[in-house]
This record gives structure tokens, C-alpha cells and sequence, in this order.
């Protein structure tokens, strides 16, 4: 085992990362460790990567323990660069965060300066350039040659012509010294994309209690209605984010069916979305910033109501999907389409009922003929014992959940194969699959069964098992 | 005040709070296509409230949810239908199968389905579909008697299926029948088919005793034939005996215990 990460103390010990753990015990003896958990910091990372979106949109990861924050043009909305930096450590310092903090025109040269930068410089250019090699993010041989040539900081390297850097250590590490002195454009991938609309309330003093947040959610959608109306549009989806004081948030999103842009049908899908939490909206310290967006608007035209009330009739059953879907979750309420294949428990696929647009319609069975598929489908099918006169007839009687049914009467068998040019090597013999004999049964009281002996007697199984698919009405 | 005029005004408050009297009339009912059970109730089951469908036993399962769909079809006025199940239900009996509704007449594009976690979370959505006048029906599958479906939890079903219109089938499986604000309460077994050529099962068949009334006697028996073709149910022909298969009726259980 070995030591991953230290806290300042436990450096100002000599113990350094990577170090084995008996090594460091052997040295300090008193050591207090713990599990690394790479998952908690990365959830860590992105609770405070979400806290961070109070000072800008654009919050992007750096490696497994950064976080990069392009604040153009946001940093006057708190009154200067120094301003927010120092908002931003009061709050992290408040969750016991020690934090390194880098400013750049660039966002690798803002990311070496947090990471590697060692003492003040009287600006930025010289920052970059008393910087170590290391800070390029080179690979490790290149680094070593760097400092073997003599190369010690990120200026000594500025100084040499680019040819003879392309020329000794490639072509990566002429961008990576391109990209530090913002010669070239090192785009930030931000976790969240900008949203199409984006509303925003900032309080003086924080709101303490979740129903004056819900009044101020409540106002929030009302402008999101208006927005959407002059632009024509409607949202499918709605996030709102409430930012704690104490710089931690939480965020509820919903989804409806049909986009809309009706501020009662978002409230009512957000009360809904609370009732359904496990873990109640807890205000902490108090809200100070709560942020109503849609992440995705489309178009929607001006509606007039139907007379004959068609149009609504359709409107109020998606609402109530909608409702529904955000209470139950996404896969509880669904809709059934067709699927082109004969293999029974393929032959329907449940697609949320939100999301189905315009379903292929299902195929209408011959008149004159009775129910060929049951109405309830077991998946997987149920084994039973049947007994059957000749092993490839059909059943005479079975035993299903330790009940003995008679069979009075049957069709069959209807033959399905198994889809062998599906499979791999299935169409060599043994490969394809087994066949399955159905037949649909109805025993002495009258109740209807559909059964099937799985493989082909002789051909393909010698003792081929028997199982209950389905229940006939 | 003067004591008449206080009762009277007592009098007008409980029929405030009853609501409206709904006397069944041509509007509020749908045929079934059963001559005799069409007769019985007055040219059809009444729309707007709630249906309980019992399988008299456990092994009746298919038979009721098919009676039961086949039933919200006919309610349905050309709106879409809500089959709401439970976990447990598909758990037990087997997941709704769309070719098979396909297989009934019932399209299953017209048909919303609801997979819920417990009973009490089925019942909430239930009240909340009955409240939706722009389906035609719901059907709610809950299985046992959970204590969640009490007198209370039924008559909220009732009163919001009376509001919105829209009819409600509660098919019980494995249950036993209880007081509830139900209109009618059935219990339902299979009954042999009509053979086809070669002793094949034939269309769905269906052996119903009518329970409970609200208004009205109760204990027929009925059988019904469900024609998939033209979506009605009949009442089955007399079995001829011309085709030389002896076919031997189904023996009869006893009776469902009559509780309530």
C-alpha cells in the first residue's frame, strides 16, 4: 500500500506521495491514514465545481483535483478579480478547503500558476516564465531532457527558437509551450453546456426558509413564461439551482412530454419533483442565489383552444404523463411499440411514454381467429413438468406452482425459430439456437395457457424442457 | 334562527357535500354488448365510477386482466387508456403483453402503462389518472389486500372517477372482498372456450357472477364471449354437439364468501 495524497503536515514530516505506507509508519509512527476513495473526491469536486457556477456559467475540470473558472467579463458582478477571489476562498476556507489560486489571460498558464507557482512575481508574464518545466505537462523523458539541456524554467524554454524545441522533443511540446504563452487557443470543456435560457435572482440576505424559495421559483418560472412566449419557444426540460451561503447547491430538474412554457405546468412538475425527494430541500444557512434554467428550448407556436377540445383532451393526458414520469421515474410509465420479430418476449419494447412520438401502429390481427398471443408474457418463461404421450406431441397434462392442470384442449405446435443469423457462427450446426414448439393449451377449468417444449426432440435436444410463457384471457 | 330552517340549511349542506345525485341515464352507461347484462342494467354498465373485478381464484389471473381490458375498451369513448400494475403483479402474473392486447382488438397504441413500486404509490396515481376527464379509462391491477385499499381509499377512487367521468376497473387478484364504494363488484373465472375446428381453444370466454350491486339485486351468472373482431361480448351460442367432441363444463367452485 502506498500513500496518495498528504495533508501539510504530514509533508512538513518528510513524508512525500507514493511513499509505501510501512516506510512512512516506520518513520511516524503515530500516523493517522485513511482509504483513498477516488469516487468521494470526484463527487467532492463536483459539488464545488456546482457551487462555482454562482461566478460563471463556464466551470471546467482539471485533472482529478482542479477546477478552472473562466470568468470573463463576470468578475465586475462582485466588484473586480481580487473581489471574487477573495468571495471564493472565504467560502471554500468556510468547508475547510485550502485552495491554490492561479489568475491568467490563459487557462494553462492560469493552471501552472495555481499548481506551481512558488513565489510573487510583479506580473503575470514573469509569473509564467519563473515557472518550472514542469509545468508544461510534458511527458516525463522530455521534462528530463529539458532540465539535462539546461532548461530550467518555462522562460529559459521561451528563449529557445521553437525549430530546435520541435526538432529535439516534438511537436507536442512546441503547442504545450505555444498554449502558455496564449499563442495558441486552449479551449475550456466545460461540464455544463450553456443553457438556451437562463434566469437568475441574487439575495442581499439569504432566504432561510424553503417556501419563500418556492415564491421566488414561482416568479422565476412566470419570467421563464414570458421569455419563451416572446421567442416563440417551449422547454422540455427545466432545471432550478439553489445556491446555499455556505457554498454547496442543490438542483431539481423536470421533464415534460410536450414543451411548454406554462408557469403552472412547471410549478406543478416541480412540486411534484419535491414531493418525490428522499432527502427534503434543506436550506442550511439560507439560500442566496437561486438560478432557473432550460437547458433546451424548441419551438412552440402560439396555441388557440380547440372548440372541440381535441387538442386539449391530448394536453391534459401528457400532463398527466408528465407528472406521473417525474414522481415515478423515468421507466415506470411507458408505452408499448412494435418490434419486427417472431421471437415472442422480443416483440415489444416499453419507450417512456414522454418521449414516443408518432409509434408505428400495430399490425391488426385476421378477423375470425381467436387470440393467438396471451395477454400477460412471463420473462423469463416459468419451467414446468408436462407430460406428454409421444416426446415431440403435444402436452397431455402439466404441472405449474405445484397445481396439476389436465389439458382439454390445444393447437399447435407453432414452430419458432431461434434467429440463428443473429448469433456468432450460428449457422453452423448446434450453433443457431433452439426451436421452440408452442401450443396454446386450455386446461378442465377452462383456463388458457401458452406453452412451449424448448428444442426439438432428437435434432436438437434429447430431453427438451418445457416451459409456461404466457396467460390467454 | 328557527329549528326547521336550521335542518333545512343542515339538509342542503350534506347534499352540497354529497354532490351532485347522478341518476344513470343513456349518457352515463356503456353497452357491453352482453344482451342479458346490458338488460340487467339498463342498457349497460354505468361510466364514471369504479368496477371491482375479483378472480375467484388465483389461478384466474389472465382471465381478469383480460375481462378487465376488454371492459375499459368498451368504456373507453375513443380516448386513450391507463392500465396501472404494481411490481408485485408482474412479479406474479406475468408483464402486460402488447401483441397479446393486439390479439384482443384492443390496439395497444391506445394503451399508457404504469409499472408502480408499492400499493401505495398505485392507488395515488390511480386517484390522479381518475382525475384526468380526457382518458376513457383506467384500469388498476392490485393484488392482495393491502391496507392501503381501505373504505377511504376507495371512495376517493369513486368520487374522482364520479368528477372526471372516466371509468375505473380494480381487478383483484388473490383478494377477498371488503366494504367499498365500488358500483358493481364481479367475481371472474375462465370458462372452457368454444372449441374450433380440431378441439383448438377458441375465442376468450368468461364465467362472471355479479356480487354486488349498489343499486339493485345481485348473484346472477353469467357467461361472456369476447368477439375480438367487433370488440363486443356475447353471449355464448349453446355448445352443439354436432362435431362429436364431448366437451365437459368446468366444474363449479363454491361460491366466493360473500363478506360485504
Amino acid at each position: 500500500m502506498r500513500l496518495t495524497a498528504l495533508d501539510p503536515k504530514a509533508l512538513g514530516l518528510g513524508l512525500t506521495p507514493d511513499m509505501t505506507l510501512a516506510d512512512a509508519r516506520a518513520r511516524v509512527p503515530e500516523l493517522v491514514v485513511f482509504d483513498h476513495d477516488p469516487h468521494a473526491d470526484q463527487d467532492w469536486l463536483e459539488r464545488l465545481a456546482d457551487g462555482c457556477l454562482r461566478y460563471t456559467p463556464i466551470v471546467a475540470f482539471d485533472l482529478h483535483d482542479g477546477l478552472t473558472l473562466d470568468i470573463t467579463g463576470c468578475t465586475h458582478l462582485l466588484g473586480g478579480e481580487a473581489a471574487l477571489i477573495d468571495d471564493l476562498s472565504r467560502r471554500m476556507n468556510r468547508r475547510g478547503m485550502a485552495l491554490r489560486i492561479g489568475c491568467a489571460e490563459v487557462p494553462d498558464a492560469a493552471q501552472a500558476l495555481a499548481r506551481h507557482q512558488t513565489r510573487p512575481a510583479a506580473d503575470e508574464g514573469e509569473a509564467v516564465r519563473a515557472l518550472p518545466v514542469t509545468a508544461l505537462r510534458l511527458d516525463e523523458d522530455s521534462e528530463t531532457s529539458l532540465r539535462r539541456a539546461g532548461l530550467k524554467t518555462v522562460g529559459d524554454v521561451l528563449r529557445q527558437s521553437m525549430a530546435s524545441i520541435a526538432a529535439r522533443f516534438g511537436a507536442d511540446a512546441v503547442d504545450a509551450i505555444r498554449r502558455m504563452a496564449g499563442e495558441l487557443d486552449s479551449p475550456l470543456k466545460p461540464r455544463r453546456t450553456t443553457p438556451s435560457l437562463r434566469i437568475e435572482r441574487r439575495f442581499a440576505e439569504p432566504l432561510g426558509s424553503t417556501d419563500h424559495a418556492m415564491a421566488v421559483l414561482r416568479e422565476l418560472a412566470d419570467e421563464a413564461g414570458t421569455a419563451l412566449e416572446e421567442r416563440k419557444q417551449g422547454g422540455r426540460g427545466f432545471v432550478v439551482t439553489f445556491f446555499r451561503s455556505d457554498g454547496l447547491s442543490r438542483d431539481l430538474r423536470v421533464e415534460s412530454g410536450q414543451a411548454t412554457r406554462d408557469p403552472e405546468a412547471m410549478m406543478r412538475l416541480f412540486a411534484e419533483r419535491i414531493d418525490s425527494l428522499r432527502d427534503p430541500i434543506d436550506p442550511g444557512f439560507g439560500f442566496d442565489m437561486i438560478v432557473f434554467a432550460i437547458p433546451v428550448a424548441e419551438a412552440l407556436a402560439s396555441t388557440q383552444l380547440e372548440l372541440e377540445g381535441g387538442e386539449t383532451a391530448a394536453a391534459e393526458v401528457e400532463a398527466l404523463v408528465d407528472r406521473l414520469t417525474v414522481r415515478l421515474g423515468r421507466g415506470r410509465i411507458y408505452s408499448l411499440l412494435p418490434v419486427d420479430t417472431h421471437i415472442p418476449e422480443q416483440a415489444q419494447l416499453p419507450l417512456p411514454t414522454a418521449e414516443v412520438r408518432n409509434p408505428a401502429p400495430w399490425p391488426v390481427p385476421d378477423s375470425g381467429e381467436p387470440p393467438t398471443r396471451p395477454i400477460h408474457l412471463f420473462d423469463p418463461p416459468q419451467k414446468i413438468d408436462v407430460l406428454a404421450e409421444v416426446p415431440d406431441g403435444p402436452p397431455k397434462s402439466f404441472k405449474w406452482r405445484r397445481a396439476h392442470h389436465e389439458v382439454r384442449r390445444f393447437e399447435g405446435p407453432e414452430r419458432i425459430a431461434s434467429e440463428w443469423w443473429r448469433r456468432k457462427d450460428g449457422h453452423l450446426p448446434g450453433k443457431g439456437g433452439l426451436t421452440r414448439d408452442y401450443y396454446r393449451v386450455e386446461d378442465a377449468r377452462g383456463r388458457r395457457y401458452w406453452l412451449f417444449r424448448h428444442g426439438l426432440f432428437g435434432d436438437e435436444q434429447l430431453n427438451p424442457g418445457w416451459y409456461l410463457h404466457g396467460l390467454f384471457a | 334562527m328557527s329549528r326547521s330552517s336550521h335542518l333545512s340549511s343542515l339538509h342542503e349542506r350534506i347534499r352540497r357535500l354529497a354532490g351532485p345525485s347522478r341518476v344513470p341515464h343513456g349518457d352515463g352507461l356503456f353497452a357491453t354488448g352482453h344482451q342479458a347484462i346490458d338488460a340487467r342494467f339498463g342498457g349497460g354498465l354505468a361510466c364514471g365510477c369504479v368496477h371491482e373485478l375479483f378472480a375467484a381464484d388465483s389461478g384466474d389471473a389472465g382471465s381478469v386482466a383480460g375481462l378487465g381490458v376488454s371492459l375499459a375498451w368498451r368504456a373507453r369513448r375513443g380516448r386513450r387508456l391507463l392500465w396501472l400494475r404494481s411490481d408485485e403483479s408482474q412479479r406474479r402474473s406475468g408483464a402486460a403483453y402488447a401483441p397479446g392486447l393486439a390479439e384482443l382488438g384492443l390496439d395497444p397504441g391506445a394503451w399508457i402503462l404504469g409499472r408502480m413500486p408499492d400499493e401505495t404509490a398505485l392507488l395515488k396515481a390511480a386517484t390522479d389518472a381518475l382525475r384526468c376527464a380526457a382518458l376513457g379509462a383506467v384500469v388498476i391491477e392490485c393484488r392482495g389486500n393491502p391496507r392501503v385499499l381501505d373504505l377511504t381509499a376507495s371512495r376517493r377512487l369513486a368520487l374522482a372517477a364520479r368528477d372526471s367521468g372516466v371509468t375505473a376497473f380494480l381487478l383483484r387478484g388473490d383478494a377477498t372482498p371488503v366494504p367499498s364504494a365500488a358500483e358493481t363488484r364481479w367475481a371472474v373465472r375462465s370458462a372452457a372456450s368454444r372449441a374450433l375446428a380440431a378441439n383448438a381453444p377458441g375465442l376468450p370466454m368468461f364465467e362472471v357472477e355479479l356480487l354486488r350491486r349498489r343499486a339493485g339485486p345481485a348473484g346472477m351468472v353469467w357467461r361472456m364471449e369476447w368477439d375480438r373482431d367487433v370488440r363486443v361480448f356475447r353471449e355464448p351460442a349453446p355448445e352443439k354437439a354436432a362435431s362429436g367432441a364431448v366437451v365437459s363444463l368446468p366444474q363449479r367452485e363454491p361460491p366466493v364468501h360473500l363478506s360485504a
